[in-house]
This record gives structure tokens, sequence and C-alpha cells, in this order.
């Protein structure tokens, strides 16, 4: 048999449909599988107005079941065996007494008639509908009434071509589907095969594709923008595409804000030049199957220039104050409550890039007030000076804010003050790190730029997640209203792919919940984008992440040393070493090791390997070659644990070996904590 | 694009006013407080409450002070002219009634391009909210559609369709003209000749010479109004004598107050949210009388 379900809705939001569709289609399988009416093929598609399900292969009818019920036992009395009898439907004589395995009972085979699919679907699929999971649902109907997405206007519910009895809203499942609101017809029988002959008859292509490719079609050369192509295919049901002109005048306007104007608040495609410059043209989608006379053209034409007029307005009013000029202003626009001003937030992200200024100059030496105050001066001249650019950024890096373009634009906060700070004979640098300081938006995004762009975007950032974490604006479950997460993987992946040594943990300011926060984005970091293992990045995470670069090397380095033959050995060995001293609480603290205490063997062995080891160590400078010289000292420990009783009788001598361990334990923890590697070797160890 | 019969600015009014009289709707007058939408009147925001049916259209005046521009923007405006129809409850066919009021004033829906996209609405002052639609012609948003959910803070026992016409737009767009300034509002005169100087005095007003203090003041006093009446409602005993209506007058006085205080720079974006709060609370305090005096009323 066949089902055709389609839910005639109002419009649905093109963003929501992709998401009903793969609930429907799992749930109605699901339906099919628990009653056992077959493997179906299911097929689902949507248009802004309609849901629809398709499947194949339905079984007409249950089979039927038998299960054996069982009653009371054997000996029971009569008055409880007439009562589960009863209770059954049935005469005592009809039930027989079997063994369940354990005990002689009374019972029988009840017998269910499959039932009839149509009778399951038209049960099921109210319920199967209104939970699909939308983000934002209404009622209709009135208080308290059955919500969905947006009203239902019709439901087509066939199963063989029979209508499937059933009811949502008030609205009965019938055999009629309703064309485009304008060129197809309201109301029209459909049958299972001719379901989207039908549909096309009135102006409905029911399959994403299509439409999809019918956008596509047009000879103008645009830029496709597949986020924008999905959404006009999800806002249409007859996507026609057409091309319209603009005055080329409009060009002189900065391209982003152009793109910008048509993209999001027109949905329009841009055209480009074959020079990849931008043409005054654009490609908008329109709902119809045509425009003969021009009509749809000529308004959004208008719209358009209404909207560039909109723009040129903004960019000629603001260009009446420079950037400089409007940094005072920001006094008077609120970063947060709790937080201060934009003003305030300017001041802390030059002081914070200053910070970072000087230790990059400087690795591994914190900054003193004095050395800030002398680089504040020597910054705040020499524009040729790449310091003195990104000072100067920071210092108009929110200026923009106060502009009417951001007002109306705000999704061009940064861009717009980076082609401000250009127009306005800023050097190139600083129009550059502007520009790019709110990047990246996103893990697909790319990271700034330019250097100066790097460090004016991890201040700004930093300051962000300082500044909310002290005053308690922590993000929890899914709720992230200052987006910090983003900012927190933004700082992470600057660091990392921007080549930044910059002392990350140290500059958490001792903030225990912050530092926890940047380590999880570093995890996920490195788990999620590069792949890493997660019991590897753990480990060398325990081994400190206050440069990313050096974590990087660690990580790189286990990752080439795991497969080796000795390494996940060594690595359980270590784990039994901490397990060993966690059960003596031994915390090496004051304890120096006594070579005379050492015995003759595996001991001393253990302990002259290991003195190699760590001189060689010393002596290189790649983590990798490190890693195998530690791998090598797998057959001494092996010995060791294998012949030495760490609990010696002698309190001296058991101290001494835990001694032992522990410095090893402790020298070759600083590239990883190789006990957080997962290995299949037992890595419980109590004291023999 | 601008042909002979072309309708003027209010030749739309009425053609729209008559197809939805047509179709059981009061036509009311505009409401006379300031209010900055036609949702704020007391025919959309009160009348939505309760279980009685109600239709109506109108057009409303509704001042939005951060949008003057002097009279120089050819696309916003200080006052605008909304034509809002409420039908409570919504009718399965709203939007086929609705696309039938654009064919009656002249729009060719089959030559033109009609999309529904998702917007919804929320008053934060009003605590009111809904779901629905701009509705985009050609490209142009020409109205808001809303399903109402809530209207201060309560669920709506019938839910009504709001449908709000941007008459302005609308009629730039049938009169294929730039700026609404073009717009002839009747034959021979512009929309410049009855409008401008309104936008431009309001937009120095509101930007610029508005004082400040005297506008809190005026806050302040009709807050406290609103609030008194609220009390005194409580033990009031003949409740369906009981002055409401005013009471939420007082109320629109605070939004308007609140926004002409916003466009001129006076209240910053923390305090923003205490004062909507202020105002909600007198709105909400209205609509929770109102819904209790509506079911105190002898039948």
């Amino acid at each position: 048999m066949n089902l055709l379900l389609e839910i005639g809705a109002e419009e649905i939001p093109d963003w929501m449909l992709t998401g009903a569709l793969e609930y429907l289609g799992a749930a109605v399988a699901a339906v099919l599988k628990e009653n056992h009416l077959g493997e179906a093929n299911i097929r689902t598609d949507a248009t802004p107005r309609r849901l629809v399900i398709r499947a194949e292969g339905l079984i007409a009818q249950q089979p039927d079941s038998e299960e054996r019920v069982w009653g009371p036992a054997k000996n029971a009395p009569p008055a409880a065996v007439a009562g589960f009898a009863k209770k059954q439907g049935l005469d005592p004589d009809q039930l027989e007494i079997l063994s369940d395995g354990k005990a002689e009972k009374y019972s029988y085979i009840r017998k269910t008639a499959g039932r009839a699919a149509g009778a399951i679907l038209a049960e099921a699929l109210p319920q199967l509908v209104l939970k699909t999971p939308f983000p934002k649902t209404m009622y209709w109907t009135g208080k308290g009434g059955i919500r969905f997405i947006r009203p239902i206007r019709w439901i087509l519910g066939l199963l063989d071509n029979q209508v499937i009895p059933f009811e949502i809203a008030g609205i009965h499942a019938g055999n009629e589907s309703s064309g485009h609101r304008k060129l197809g017809a309201p109301r029209f029988p459909v049958t299972y095969e001719n379901y989207e002959q039908k549909l096309r008859e009135n102006f409905v292509i029911l399959s994403a594709d299509e439409r999809s490719e019918r956008i596509r079609a047009i000879p103008t050369k645009y830029k496709c923008d597949n986020d924008l192509l999905n959404t006009l295919v999800n806002l249409t049901e007859w996507p026609t595409p057409i091309t319209g002109t603009f005055d080329p005048g409009f060009l002189d306007l900065p391209k982003e804000v152009l793109m910008m104007v048509m993209r999001h608040h027109q949905k329009y495609f841009a055209v480009e030049t074959p020079d990849g410059n931008l043409a005054p043209r654009f490609v908008a989608v329109t709902n119809t199957d045509g425009d003969p006379d021009g009509l749809i053209r000529h308004g959004n034409e208008r719209v358009l220039r209404a909207r560039f007029n909109d723009a040129r307005f903004f960019w000629e009013t603001d260009q009446k104050r420079k950037l400089i000029d409007r940094v005072r202003d920001l006094a008077s626009v609120t970063f947060q409550a709790k937080l201060g001003s934009y003003l305030e937030k300017t001041e802390r992200i030059e002081q914070l890039v200053l910070h970072l200024l000087l230790y990059t100059e400087s690795p591994g030496k914190s900054p003193t007030e004095a050395d800030l105050r002398n680089a504040k001066v020597r910054y705040t001249f020499g524009p040729d000076k790449p310091e003195f650019q990104v000072v100067r950024a920071a210092r108009l890096s929110k200026a923009d804010l106060t502009t009417e373009l951001v007002k109306e634009f705000t999704e061009l906060q940064g861009v717009v003050g980076g082609l401000y700070a250009r127009a306005q004979g800023e050097p190139e640098d600083v129009a550059i790190a502007i520009y790019d300081h709110y990047k990246p938006v996103s893990m697909e995004d790319s990271i700034p730029r330019t250097q100066a762009g790097r460090l004016l975007s991890i201040a700004d950032k930093l300051d962000t997640l300082r500044g909310c974490f002290r005053v308690g604006l922590i993000p929890s479950g899914s709720k992230d209203p200052f987006a910090l997460r983003r900012a927190a993987q933004g700082i992470v992946k600057i660091l990392v792919e921007g080549k930044l040594r910059l002392p990350i943990q140290t500059l958490c300011e001792g903030s225990m919940q912050l530092e926890e926060f940047l380590a999880e984005r570093i995890r996920y970091y490195f788990r999620e984008i590069r792949g890493f293992q997660y019991d590897e990045v753990n480990a060398v995470l325990s081994s400190g992440w206050d440069d990313l670069l050096d974590l990087e090397e660690r990580l790189e380095a286990v990752r080439a040393v795991r497969p080796t033959e000795d390494f996940e050995p060594l690595a359980a060995s270590f784990k039994r070493i901490r397990n060993i001293l966690k059960q003596a609480q031994f915390e090496g603290l004051g304890d120096t090791l006594q070579e005379s205490l050492l015995e003759l063997g595996p001991e001393t062995e253990l302990y002259e390997q290991f003195t190699a080891t760590r001189s060689a160590c010393r002596m290189l400078q790649d983590y990798r070659a490190k890693l195998e010289r530690i791998a090598s000292l797998r057959p001494p420990l092996d010995r060791f644990f294998d012949k030495i009783l760490v609990n010696a009788a002698d309190p001296a001598v058991r101290r001494n070996r835990l001694t032992l361990l522990h410095t090893v334990l402790a020298e070759f923890s600083t590239i990883a904590d190789f006990s957080e590697i997962v290995t299949n070797s037992p890595d419980k160890e109590s004291i023999k | 694009m601008h042909m002979p019969q072309t309708p003027t600015f209010q030749e739309i009014v009425f053609k729209l006013k008559q197809y939805w009289s047509d179709r059981g709707c009061i036509v009311q007058e505009p409401f006379d407080v300031e209010v900055g939408a036609g949702t704020s009147c007391p025919e959309t925001f009160l009348r939505a409450l309760g279980p009685v049916p109600y239709r109506t259209a109108y057009v409303q005046p509704s001042r939005r002070p951060a949008d003057g521009r002097y009279g120089d923007n050819p696309n916003r405006l200080y006052k605008h002219m909304q034509l809002q129809v409420l039908l409570k409850p919504t009718p399965a066919d709203v939007i086929e009634q609705y696309m039938g009021s654009l064919e009656a004033i002249g729009i060719d829906l089959r030559k033109h391009d009609l999309k529904l996209e998702e917007d919804n609405w929320e008053n934060p002052s009003l605590g009111a909210w809904g779901v629905g639609w701009q509705v985009m012609l050609d490209g142009l948003e020409i109205t808001q559609f809303t399903y109402f959910q809530q209207c201060g803070g309560i669920d709506l026992e019938l839910v009504p369709a709001e449908i709000t016409y941007g008459l302005e737009r609308l009629t730039a767009f049938l009169q294929g003209v730039d700026s609404v300034y073009d717009i002839e509002w009747t034959t021979g005169v512009k929309y410049r000749d009855v409008r401008y100087a309104d936008e431009l005095q309001y937009s120095v007003y509101n930007f610029e010479l508005a004082d400040i203090p005297t506008l809190w003041k005026l806050f302040e006093i009709h807050e406290a109004e609103a609030r008194r009446l609220l009390e005194l409602y409580k033990d009031y005993s003949d409740k369906h004598r009981f002055p409401l209506l005013a009471a939420y007058d007082h109320v629109l006085k605070c939004s308007n107050l609140f926004n002409i205080l916003d466009a001129r720079g006076a209240i910053s974006v923390t305090e923003r949210v205490g004062v909507i709060g202020r105002i909600r609370k007198q709105a909400v305090g209205v609509a929770e009388s109102w819904v209790d005096q509506s079911s105190e009323q002898p039948a």
C-alpha cells in the first residue's frame, strides 16, 4: 500500500522546514515499524504551505499476533483461577496448565487480530503531526487549543487513495490538495499517483531540488550563496528568478554595505562582473511564473533604490565626524550595565593590547605598570610602527557603534569602522585591524588577516570574557547571551592558527572559572576541529596550556608517538605509578632519593636508565624525540614492577621507592600526563 | 507607472475601509491619544481580551519619535498612518480575505510577487506578542500580519488576527513614486502639502527642544495617575462603572513620553529595560482589571 499525507498550513518559516521533515519522516517510519506495517520506503517534501510524507510498501493489515499469558499457579485456590479466567474473558476449562520453566501455572494463548493499516494511521497521525518540534508554536482555535507552527488549513490523507479518517484542529483529512495562492486552484482532488503532477498544474513544485534548479537556471551570473538559496527555495512554491538593475552611481558605496542590503534586507543575489567587482544588477527570486510586464522588476528596483539611498545618506552623514572624534561619544553607549560604557571598554582594550604587545616582545615576562606606561608613550607616536597601529586600531575599534550606518546595519560593526578608517586616511593596517576584529564569527570563519587585527581581536574578546566572568555573567547550558563561547573559541583559534605565543592562562587573571571555560574551548578546538583524540588532548592539557603553540607541538608529538610499540604500555605504567602514589598518599614533598637505599638489580637499573633518559631529554629540543626517548623506559619499568615490592618492610626503603617513582613521574609529565592516556592495560594497581 | 486610474491616498483609505466594512468590521475613527501603533489603541489592545468576538478597522496615525527625519528622508516618518484591522476570532480564510483587500485597491496579484515572511511581533511595554509575517509585495514590506497570543501578559481566549497596512508605503507603491512626500493625497494635493510641517516641527521638538526634566515629570504624573486608578479599582464596589479606559489613557501617555525621551537620547540602554518594565506593569494592570471588569458586568 502507499501513503500520502500532506499537512496544509499557512506559510511556515523557511528555516524550519528541514527540521520538521526530518522529524516527520522518522516519526512515520517509527509508527510503521512499531505496528509491524512493513519497512516502507519513505519520502518527505515541503513547500512553505505544506509538509508532505509519502510512503510505499506498507502492509495493509497487521499480522495476527499470539502471546502466552500466565496466570496463577497450579495449586492456587479455584476462586483465583476463576478470577483470572474471567478477567481474560474465558471459562476456567479453556486454560491449560504448563510450566513456565519455574513452576506449573495456568495459562492460555491470547490471539490478537491484526488491525488494518488505515485504522492504525488514523489513530496515530494526529498526535504524530502535532508533536512536530517547532522552535516557536502558536494556538489559533482558542485558549488551550492545539499548537502548531502556523494554522493548519487542510489535510490530505490517503492510503491507497482511500481517505484516512482523522482530524486535527477541526480539519478532517480528505483527498484534496491546494495550489499556489494566486496561480493555482484553492482545492482539487488528487491521487497518490497524480499528486506531483496535479500540484505542478497548480503552480506548485514539490521538490526542493527542482525549485533550487529553477532558481539557478537564470543566465545572469550571480554570486551563489547557499544559505540564501536555501531560504529562497523554502520561501517559494513556484520560484522564478528575475534580474533587476540599479544606478551604477551606488557602486561608490562600499561593496559590503551594498551586499548587506541586497542579501540580508532584500534577499537578492548580488551580481559580479567578470573581473570580480560588483555589477549594478541583482537577482530577485519571485514566487510567480514570470514578470511579462516588468512590474515586479520595477517594484524591486524601486525598493532597492530607496534602501541604497538610505545607506548613502547614512554614509555621508557619518563622514561629517571622524572616528577619532566619536570615541568620546562612546561614554553614552552602554556595553553592559555592570561593565560600563563602550568608552570604558575601549580603554580596557587599549591596556590589554599594550599587555599583549609587551608579551610578544619579551615572552614569559609579565609586564609591570612601568612597562605599560612606557609602552604607551612609545607606541602613541610613530604611525609607521606596527605597535602604533595596533594601539590606534584599539582606540578606534568601537567608534563605529555611534554611526548611523552601524545603527542601521548592526551586522556590519567593525567592517564599517574599518571602511571609515580607510576613508578618513588612517594607516591601512589600522583600517584592516578594525575591519577584522570581530573575526572569527564562527569556527568556519577565518581569523583576522594581520597581526594587528589578531591582537586587537584577542584583546576585545578577552576583555569581554574577563569582564563577564568577573561580574558573574557566566554562560550556563544553552544560555549564552553575550556569546562568550564564541569569544573564547575565537581566541583559541587566533592563537593557534595565527601562531601567537601569548600566555593565555596567565591572562585569565586567576579566575578559575574562566580558566576552566577556556580549557573546555581548547579541548573542543583540538578534538572537534583538529581531530585529536580526547585522551591525548586531556593528557597534554594536564601538563599546562598557558602557551597554546607549545601545547599544539606536544599534542602532535603524542599523536606521532602513540602508535609506536612502547608508548601505550609506558602510559599504562605511568598510570600504575600514579595509582600507587595516590594509594600511599605520597606527595613527594621534601624527600630526596637516596641512592644507597636502592636495591641492586631492577631498581638501580631503573634509576640509571631514568637519569640517562633525563639528561638525554634535556638536550633534545623536539618533543617527539623526547617522547621516543621516554618510551625506551618501558623495559626497565616493566622489570621494576615485576621484581620489586614497592611496599617494602623497611619504611625507609619503601619511602625511597615511592620517591623514585614520584621523581620519574614528575620529570616526564611536563609534556603530557601519560596517565590520562586510555589504554587496554589494567590501570588498577595496589601496593604489593 | 502613475496611471490616471491610480487611486489617491484617501481613495485607498476609503476602499480599504469599505472592503473591511463589507466583511463585518466596525469602522472606527482614529483614537485620540498619541500611540506608537494602532495595536496600542483600546480598540485592539483591550478588545482582543476576553471571550467576545469583535471585528474592527480604523486608520491610526502612529507616532514614532525616533523615526522622524525633519521631512528629509523619502521613506521615514515621525508620524505615519496605519490601517489597522482586527478580526477576532480569526476566520479560516483570513489570508484570502487579506489578499482580496489588495485586489480591491487595484493590485493584480497575478502580476505581482507576494510573499509571507516570518516576522513575530512583540510589544514589551504592553506585555503583548504574537506570531506572524511581514507581507512582502515585490520586495516591499506593505503589511504586518499577526496572530495575537498575549495582551497585557494574558493568554487570549479567542485568537485574533491583526492586519496592519502601512498606508504611505502602499500608496507610494501604487502611485509609483519614490518619496512618500510625492504621494497624491487627493487630486492636486501632495502628501508634502499636508504633512511636511508636522514632520519638520516634531523632529525639531523630539530631537532638539523637548525638555527632558519636564518629560520625566510628565511621565511620572501619568504613571502615578494610572497606578492610583488601578489601586482604586481593587476595592471599588460598582466595578462596571470604573474608568479603566481613563487609566489606560495614562498608560499610553507614558508610552509616548518614553518614546520621545528615547529619541531625545535621554534613556540609556540600561535604563531602557527598567522604564519599559514600569509601563508594562501599568498596562498589565489595566488588562487584568479589564478582564475582571468584563466578567463582572451585569448581563
